[in-house]
């Protein structure tokens, strides 16, 4: 194709791939089907952009978060009418909820069978209404281009999301002229990314004053990119402050760092969370104060003076009411903490500080997430432990997950010193996510280290992605920590239900050894502690999927835990404890 | 050091709300699937086109909530893509709101003398006759509706359509 100016017909399958290009966009990953042929002829016909072929358009939504996530783009995804557009709503869903940039295409029968139940035909626009961040359906191939550049701009910009643009069949065979991204801005939408200074000077008085402050950090920090973790980093570090982050937020601070106290939360840790309740000053960045923060709302952090900085005024004053709401993108505003508190000559009180983290340090002397060590079964944590030494030292490693408790131990195990090298699915909580996320990784970043933190449940969701790993030789490791058990659930029905074990046990499992085999990849097993090390060896040793069949304790529960309902002070520390006696530490929260 | 705010038990407000929005498909349905989908209360809803050239519409929501949950109604308004202005007339100072029904009123002889002259009361004009009917146009507050309706309740009423609510802020600013 030569040089198009703005005035060149195009058919709409061109004008789809040029806009494409003039968007950076380098791949897409998808699944063709009728309504979406013509675009896949155009595909055919030029090189600049890789098409990843999937094997469910699911996997391609979570793929394309994987890539989004690992490199601060946004993730592109074709997919076709009908059952095309159905399978990526909870792919949809997942990017929505936790605030990563899709575009996703989506073909739709042709304009003039639209309503009519035609071959295919579902109303995508208003099944994915509620699950994207906006959607389009584009009915005049002369909007085509504009559309697609507003749907790049709004799924970057502000809080990130995803975006469906619907093209009828004859819309993408249709001429009509392109235009570029300059001239296709939105017209009504535009984010407030810088900050009202009045309320920054507020809060870094707030700050300055405190006796007993704390950083509580999320996801939003990872997507203000780089720059504001390596902002947050040296604001925390001018303070002397402690910091914690989500589950979402893993990465924005070194976890490397003593000022940091680990994950907050459900399982979050026992210094993290017992610093949460006790705090006078709490900044919360780009975090929204999700369930599993907060427990208990009207239990949370219940003396202190709550800053919040947020990109997306409707995550501010939504669960947990705030003193000093501050509206901006987290780098903004982070640049801006950093001068007004250098400008107005702040110091920390010292003599307070010093206190607080003696408090600190004795939460931390707990060790909460110690465990039981056996000398011959495989303790999940210590599968993970042995992980990290592996790969410690290496900044090209970028770990997914599923869900279940291997979540959870990953999340607390595993260390996290820079942001996009942490991917798992928080809001939402999708199993399956983490195969297709960790092929998303590494089809960005081909010569990294990818590995999916797996449950031999959660894996059996998206497990044919491993064919779509061999066919691009994607080198993923699937790391499943294998309890025979649906674990997450089966603590729950333990601890609230009776030990009940209601359809928690994974019965009929495959042999994962042989069904690495079958894909084409490579199987390894490790069934006592002895053969951890060497299996871990292996599996990074081996430049093609593989997938570790770890064999762990079956009975091992995730703690500490904070039971739904309950406040941060009624944690459960380690399997001796029950719910009913969960002990509130009231006492020692008040320094 | 405190927190400035008690959570305790807010009380229910009711606010009118106006917003500016792209008059383009489905706009409406992504108004009230925020209402349905995140459960807050719909009053009134009314919305018509008011700028054809910018294609602009405007829709007018009457809603209730603590003013926790109000305020999230407004910041939820503001992050749709098309929306291009949400204004709570309730917080921004005094405002009119006004409401048009349709009323039928069927029957004869002395009931229908009394609707007429209760009519002419409520300053509501005929829109339609025949010998045995009337359709009634008022327009007012909601309250004053709901009154003229309770009174044509005894006098034959057959059926009621109301506009909802639209609303304007007094004064010359805008909205
Ligand atoms: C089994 C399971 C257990 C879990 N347990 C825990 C747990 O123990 N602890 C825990 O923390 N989580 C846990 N989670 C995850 C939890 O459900 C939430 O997903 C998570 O806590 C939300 O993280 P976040 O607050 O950082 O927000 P995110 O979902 O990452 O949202 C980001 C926030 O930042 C804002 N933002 C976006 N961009 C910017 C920007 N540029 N500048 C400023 N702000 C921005 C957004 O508007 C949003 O408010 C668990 C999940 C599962 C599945
Ligand atoms: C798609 C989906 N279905 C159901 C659930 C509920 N769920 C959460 S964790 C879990 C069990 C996961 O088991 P496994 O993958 O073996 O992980 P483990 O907890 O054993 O580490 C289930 C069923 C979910 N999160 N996602
Ligand atoms: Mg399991």
């Amino acid at each position: 194709m030569s040089a198009a100016t703005n005035e060149t017909s195009l058919t709409g399958a061109d004008i789809v791939l040029k806009a494409l290009r003039d968007q950076g966009v380098e791949v897409i990953f998808g699944y063709p089907g009728g309504a979406v042929l013509p675009i896949y002829d155009a595909l055919f016909q030029q090189n600049d952009i890789r098409h990843i072929l999937v094997r469910h358009e699911q996997a391609a939504l979570h793929a394309a978060e994987g890539y989004a996530r690992s490199t601060g783009k946004v993730g592109v995804v074709l997919v076709t009418s009908g059952p095309g557009a159905t399978n990526a709503v909870t792919g949809l869903t997942d990017a929505l909820m936790d605030s990563i940039p899709i575009v996703c295409l989506s073909g739709q029968v042709a304009t003039h069978l639209i309503g009519n139940d035609a071959f295919q035909e579902c109303d995508t626009t208003g099944i994915t209404r509620p699950c994207t961040k906006h959607n389009y359906l584009v009915k005049d191939v002369n909007n085509l281009a504009r559309t697609l550049h507003e749907a790049f701009y709004v799924a970057k910009n502000g809080r990130p999301g995803p975006v469906v643009i619907d093209i009828p069949k004859d819309v993408q065979f249709a001429e009509g002229t392109y235009r570029s991204p300059a001239d296709s801005m939105p017209k009504s939408y535009r984010p407030q990314v810088k900050p009202d200074l009045n309320r920054v000077e507020e809060a870094i008085d707030l700050l300055a004053k405190a006796k007993r402050p704390i950083f509580y950090v999320g996801g939003g920090v990872i997507n203000a990119g780089p720059v504001a973790s390596q902002l947050l980093t040296q604001f925390v570090r001018m303070t002397g402050y402690p910091c914690t982050t989500t589950l979402m937020g893993l990465g924005a601070y070194p976890a490397s760092d003593r000022q940091w106290l680990g994950m907050l939360g459900m399982h979050g840790t026992y210094e993290a969370n017992l610093a949460m309740h006790g705090c006078d000053v709490m900044v919360c960045i780009g975090a929204r104060f999700d369930d599993r923060v907060t427990g208990k709302v009207s239990e949370f952090s219940p003396n202190s003076v709550k800053i919040h900085v947020d990109i997306d005024p409707s995550s501010i004053n939504k669960n947990v009411r705030v003193d000093v709401p501050i509206v901006g993108d987290a780098a903004h505003v982070l640049e801006d903490m950093i001068r007004i508190w250098k400008a107005r000559g702040k110091q920390p009180d010292k003599a307070a500080l010093a206190e607080w983290w003696e408090q600190i340090e004795f939460w931390r002397a707990r060790d909460c997430l110690r465990y039981d060590k056996t000398p011959k079964i495989i303790k999940p944590q210590y599968a993970l432990e042995r992980l990290r030494a592996a790969i410690s030292g290496r900044d090209d490693v970028y770990i997914t997950t599923e869900v279940g408790q291997h979540q959870m131990w990953a999340a607390q195990f595993l260390p996290f010193d820079k942001p996009n090298h942490w991917m798992t699915s928080g809001g939402l909580g999708t199993m399956g996510y983490g195969l297709p996320a960790a092929i998303g990784a590494q089809v960005a970043h081909p010569d990294a280290l990818c590995i999916d933190v797996a449950g031999e449940a959660s894996i059996l969701m998206n497990i044919q992605e491993m064919a779509t790993a061999l066919q691009y030789r994607l080198p993923v490791k699937v790391f499943i920590l294998n309890n025979q058990y649906m674990g997450m659930v089966r603590q729950w029905q333990e601890l609230l239900h009776g030990g009940r074990y209601s359809e928690s046990y994974s019965e009929a499992l495959p042999d994962f050894v042989k069904l690495a085999d079958a894909f084409g990849g490579v199987g390894l097993r490790a069934t006592e502690v002895s053969q951890v090390d060497d299996v871990i060896a292996e599996m990074i040793k081996v430049k093609r999927p593989v997938i570790v069949d770890m064999c762990v304790d079956q009975k091992e529960n995730c703690f500490p835990m904070i039971p739904g309902g309950r406040a941060h002070n009624e944690m459960l520390l380690g399997p001796d404890e029950k719910v009913e006696n969960a002990t509130p530490e009231d006492g020692m929260v008040l320094v | 050091m405190t927190a400035r705010y008690a959570q305790s038990a807010p009380a229910i407000e009711r606010h009118t709300i106006s917003i500016l929005v792209d008059n383009e498909p489905g706009v409406l349905a992504r108004v009230i699937g925020l209402f349905s989908g995140r459960g807050y209360n719909i009053e009134s809803l009314t919305v018509a086109e008011v700028d054809r050239d910018a294609t602009l519409s405007r829709v007018t929501i009457v809603t209730s909530g603590t003013p926790m949950i109000i305020e999230q109604i407004k910041a939820q308004l503001g992050r749709l893509v098309p929306v291009h202005r949400v204004h709570d007339l309730t917080m921004e100072g005094p405002f009119v709101e006004r409401e048009t029904a349709l009323v039928k009123v069927a029957g004869t002889g002395e009931k229908r003398v009394e609707a007429l002259r209760l009519a002419d009361v409520f300053k509501a004009r005929v829109v339609d006759a025949t010998i045995t009917s009337f359709v009634f146009e008022i327009t007012g507050q909601g309250e004053e509706l709901d009154r003229f309706i309770g009174l044509m309740a005894e006098l034959g009423l057959v059926g009621v359509s109301r506009t909802g609510v639209v609303a304007m802020s007094r004064g010359p600013g805008g909205i």
